[in-house]
């Protein structure tokens, strides 16, 4: 089974949450923290890291005694990564998704592929359990291929936790896409309803199943319970604003170690999650 | 020698477009045959990045000679000057009939360097 955490806003709390459920899930499981730009699971979890690997991606080299300037690559390129000039053509291989397009649509054999350096691939353990984490490297742009090797990491057995990044384009798609559950971390203020609703709307045009964890939550706001009750989306838990909770995670512990009552809230929020993927 | 100018709208009264990649129009104007032509843009309006090279490239494959816009970033430069089109990116402001005119009377400076930052990185 395969759990994403994932919000509209950022900052609501997903890094706690993918953190905290991974250590109280039953084992065998793994956390892989998906967040490439801002991995911050580590900083919780202290896992120990044993690997580290650079992560390229493919981008076109232009044999130039062999293209005839017909120009089938740039018609073929979304990303106008490659573009040909008469004789002449240039490549972008910043702008390059690495799909490998052009080498295929070359009638020459003109294009081969060489590999840019976007980020690395940290593999570790964390309490016996795999940790894997991607880092994109500063002023990289381009998330998802990095999000996909993560991926690879995916268990075939028991339960890996995915830790993804914010919003609703690209980079969250690529990390939710083949979730089995999506947990929805979402606070409770009008800024936090109105991009909740984004994801919302993003996980059933996707089709996946999902739960909203309402996080920081007070008495005096309710929208966001009121819009999961009127939408039957599934709360699988409330989380109360705590200044303990604020206390612990500003000095990078773990909520269900150090706060006392949030290991018997994880736990419940495990049990609601299984139950709900069963139950689906 | 053709001559294309970003444009928002379809006639040479229009105002220049100050953005090149993502311009609503070009009309290219041919200084022989005293006559120009309009062509959308639309599908680099709605490119996710790279219009700019796009447009560039477009400009090479119509075999114009001259672009007069209002800004030009660092990778539609590259493209436009591997191309061997003269950039000129101070347009802005003008109709196209007066930057037109601007350009027959020698009046503009020929940009050597992208005016404004890319989009990405």
């Amino acid at each position: 089974m395969i759990v994403a955490v994932a919000s509209g806003k950022g900052g609501t709390g997903k890094t706690t949450i993918a953190s905290n459920l991974a250590v109280c899930l039953p084992r065998p499981k793994r956390l892989l923290d998906c967040d490439v730009e801002e991995p911050n699971c580590h900083i919780f979890l202290n896992p120990e890291i044993d690997t580290t690997e650079r992560f390229t991606l493919p981008f076109p080299i232009v044999d130039e005694t062999r293209c005839n300037g017909c120009g089938e690559c740039s018609v073929m390129c979304r990303y106008n990564a490659i573009v040909t000039l008469q004789s002449k053509h240039l490549v972008f291989p910043e702008l390059c998704h690495g799909c490998g397009g052009c080498v295929e649509v070359c009638p020459e054999n003109a294009i081969t592929e060489g590999q840019r350096e976007i980020g690395s691939i940290h593999t570790g353990t964390h309490d016996h359990a795999l940790f894997v984490q991607g880092l994109l490297d500063v002023g990289q742009a381009l998330c998802p291929p990095l999000i996909y090797a993560v991926k690879r990491h995916t268990a075939t057995n028991g339960i890996t936790v995915i830790d993804c990044p914010p919003g609703t384009s690209c980079p969250v798609i690529a990390a939710v896409k083949k979730c089995d559950y999506v947990v929805l971390v979402a606070e409770s203020s009008t800024f936090g309803l109105h991009d909740l609703r984004l994801a919302v709307d993003t996980m059933r045009k996707l089709n996946l199943n999902f739960g909203v964890v309402i996080n920081r939550v007070s008495s005096a706001d309710r929208q966001v319970a009121e819009f999961c009750r009127n939408e039957q989306i599934p709360v699988l838990l409330e989380i109360p604003e705590d200044r303990k909770a604020a206390e612990a995670y500003s000095r990078g512990q773990l909520l269900v170690d150090v706060v006392p009552g949030f290991r018997e809230l994880f736990d419940r929020l495990c049990e609601r999650i299984l139950a709900e993927f069963h139950h689906s | 020698m053709k001559i294309s100018i970003s444009s928002q709208g379809w006639d040479l009264d229009s105002l220049v477009d100050p953005r090149f990649g993502r311009a609503a129009q070009f009309l290219i104007y041919d200084t022989e045959a005293s006559s120009f032509e309009v062509i959308s843009n639309s599908q680099n309006l709605n490119a996710t990045q790279g219009a700019g090279i796009k447009a560039a490239e477009i400009m090479s494959h119509r075999g114009v000679r001259v672009l007069i816009t209002g800004h030009c970033g660092p990778k539609a430069f590259n493209t436009l000057k591997t191309a061997g089109i003269e950039v000129i990116s101070s347009a802005e402001g003008l109709t196209v009939a007066q930057a037109l005119d601007k350009y027959k009377s020698g009046q503009f400076t020929t940009s050597n360097s992208p005016d404004v930052k890319g989009h990405w990185k």
